[in-house]
């Protein structure tokens, strides 16, 4: 197991080494005249460029440069922005929490409907609920996000004010910021009112980011039932006069949960990149919106920091997955 | 029972064979789902084609003072903030929204096919090199990777088109390698071997005819996401970045900040998305199940 685990981390190692030199090279190799023109605008003059490229060490040979960077993000300096100057560290630390508590909403709000949906279809395959569940998984992965998000807030928001449209928290309430997670923050303030606010704030993006992986897990939850059901332990287990409620817990489910588990973790992969939309539409300053913004400013350091903190984290997810399916599966340790 | 008794030899009826792609075709049209897939399909196939023709007003002119009216029989969909008639600008957006999420996907099983091509063909150093290629560009998740092309590369239909292609080149090359490596070990190829057919007849006119199936499915699949992509990056500001060109993306953006009033404008376009993404997720889902009978649930 321990060589098993050791092998996928260092797997991972030459992928993020790779993904510096591409990000690296997308700052040097902009279109144009490179970052000094993108970053000063195009009517900078010749001595500002020339300032520019000596402040950011731009006039340095491209592999001293690349080292350089390097060395900064073993340091954990990714950089600052070139329009406001913050370190990018500092601003994700304030504004990630945001995305996480949306992320594990989504998810939450995917597998708790995901899962129950999909065994409700395995029931009766092709029965009219199993239709019925087909056609909501197919909604699902056909609706854009953004479109899903806006409808959501006229319908739930603009129309039947039954749900906040807009933001983490109501600024009305004044919760002071000290974790940066809305609903932690609200907890800490001692109101009731207030955590139900951030609850309240966070169901309409995390039904929005939730509908891809809502889909998927419904789908792969029905198909591994039916899988599993086949079986010739499943049939076993009832001829011997099992209850259905016990053949359905200790021997359907226990099996058919291996690829449900490996699936949603790699939602998140996903997820984090659908934050960047669902952050746009519900105004969360979370770092999906950052990376909008920075695009939006030309701002090129947060961009390529940002992705690459995103893959890292993508890759870890990933990591942990596949150590967490190890552990569960000792089938596919050796192979 | 020992006396012979007349045996009556029952022939089936030999079938017309149509060939693995008339068989799969037939397969597909008694598929109710696939057809409805196909319906959507054509639906703005004709209309993005027909655009000039049968959209009742010009998608560039607008008129001010009537901007923002909701559905009426002048104007089916309403008009938007500038005053243009949104059907049309629903219809031309087909254009931009198919051409775009095709000539995308086109580019991505292009760049993805060869990848995947080279890497299972050749094998050895070559492949463990593409591969890794492979699983950076994969470490960046989903839309992010298109974004981050996007923001690269500027504004234009090209920029996306190139965006959105690189994102899926990874799946496909991926895709396309294991089904390689998987036909390597066949018997047919062994066999094609051993009388010495050589290495690029062995992959051009062995292997790959028998891994398209599967690269066929994906990239019909593809064409549903790639459309969302799409809309995304309009969406995000990140569009053909010419406000004359309809974009369906693009539309929603302009529209958000009156969705009190103007709902209509976030409906016709977003149901465009949805239903030209059911359409090509139907078709993906019907052309397994026909191409590969085996897997019919």
């Amino acid at each position: 197991m321990l060589r098993f685990i050791v092998r996928r981390v260092l797997s991972a190692i030459p992928v993020l080494f790779g993904l510096s030199v591409i990000l690296f090279g997308f700052l040097h190799v902009l279109p144009g005249a490179g970052p000094a023109e993108a970053i000063l605008g195009q009517h900078a003059t010749p001595q500002l460029v020339a300032q520019f490229n000596h402040d950011f060490g731009l006039d340095r040979p491209l592999y001293e440069q690349y080292l350089g960077y390097l060395g900064r993000l073993f340091r954990g300096d990714f950089g600052s922005s070139v329009v406001d100057g913050r370190a990018v560290s500092s601003v994700f630390l304030v504004r990630f929490p945001a995305t996480i508590e949306l992320t594990v909403g989504a998810l939450i709000f995917a597998v708790g409907l995901g899962i129950p949906l999909g065994r409700l279809a395995a029931r009766h395959p092709n029965g009219w609920v199993d239709g019925l569940v087909t056609v909501i998984s197919l909604f699902g992965i056909s609706i854009p996000i953004f479109v899903l998000g806006y409808t959501l807030v006229f319908v739930f928001g603009v129309t039947l004010h039954w749900l906040p449209a807009i933001g983490q928290l109501d600024p009305r309430l004044r919760v002071d910021p000290v974790t940066h997670f809305a609903i932690v923050d609200a907890i800490l303030s001692g109101r009731p009112n207030a955590v139900v606010d951030a609850v309240a704030h966070l169901i309409l993006p995390s039904i929005a980011l939730g509908s891809i992986p809502l889909a998927i897990v419904t789908r792969i939850t029905r198909a591994s039932v039916i899988d599993v059901s086949n079986e010739d332990y499943v049939r076993t287990a009832r001829a011997k006069g099992l209850s259905e409620g016990r053949v359905d817990s200790r021997h359907i489910m226990r099996n058919a949960w291996l690829p449900v588990t490996t699936v949603i973790g790699l939602q998140v992969g996903g997820l984090l990149a659908g934050a960047v939309l669902t952050e746009t539409v519900f105004s969360w300053n979370g770092v999906g919106s950052w990376v909008v913004a920075a695009i939006q400013n030309h701002d090129y350091v947060v961009v390529q920091s940002l992705i690459l903190i995103f893959a890292t984290i993508f890759l870890l997810v990933n990591l942990v997955v596949d150590i967490g399916y190890a552990f569960l599966n000792p089938r596919i340790r050796y192979s | 029972m020992t006396a012979l008794e007349p045996t009556i030899v029952v022939r089936a009826a030999p079938r017309a064979s149509r060939g693995l792609w008339g068989d799969a075709w037939q397969r597909l049209l008694r598929n109710g789902p696939a057809l409805v897939g196909l319906v959507c399909i054509a639906i703005f196939v004709v209309g993005a084609v027909l655009a000039p023709y049968i959209a009742p007003y010009d998608p560039t002119v607008g008129n001010l003072a009537q901007g923002r009216q909701g559905p009426s029989a002048a104007h089916l969909m309403g008009t938007d903030l500038l005053g243009r008639d949104e059907l049309t600008r629903v219809l031309y957006g087909a254009r931009i929204s198919l051409t775009v999420g095709v000539i995308a996907v086109f580019f991505g099983l292009v760049f993805g096919s060869v990848i995947g091509a080279v890497a299972g063909g050749v094998g050895g150093r070559v492949d463990t090199v593409l591969m890794r290629i492979v699983d950076v560009l994969l470490a960046v998740p989903g839309i992010l990777l298109a974004i981050g092309i996007v923001a690269w590369l500027g504004h234009g239909e090209l920029q996306i088109m190139l965006a959105v292609g690189v994102s899926y080149a990874p799946i496909f090359a991926r895709l396309l390698r294991g089904s390689l490596l998987a036909l390597r070990e066949s018997d047919f190829v062994i066999a094609a071997r051993s009388i010495g057919a050589s290495g690029p007849r062995l992959l051009l006119r062995h292997m790959l005819p028998n891994a398209l199936t599967p690269l066929i499915v994906q990239a019909t699949l593809a064409l549903a996401t790639a459309i969302i992509d799409v809309a995304g990056l309009g969406f995000l500001g990140l569009g053909p970045g010419d406000p004359r060109i309809a974009e369906w993306g693009e539309m929603l953006t302009d529209s958000a900040r009156f969705l009190q009033s103007a709902p209509h404008l976030i409906f016709f376009p977003g149901a465009a998305i949805v239903i030209s993404a059911i359409g090509f997720n139907l078709l993906g889902d019907g052309l397994r199940e026909s191409l590969d009978p085996r897997l019919k649930r």
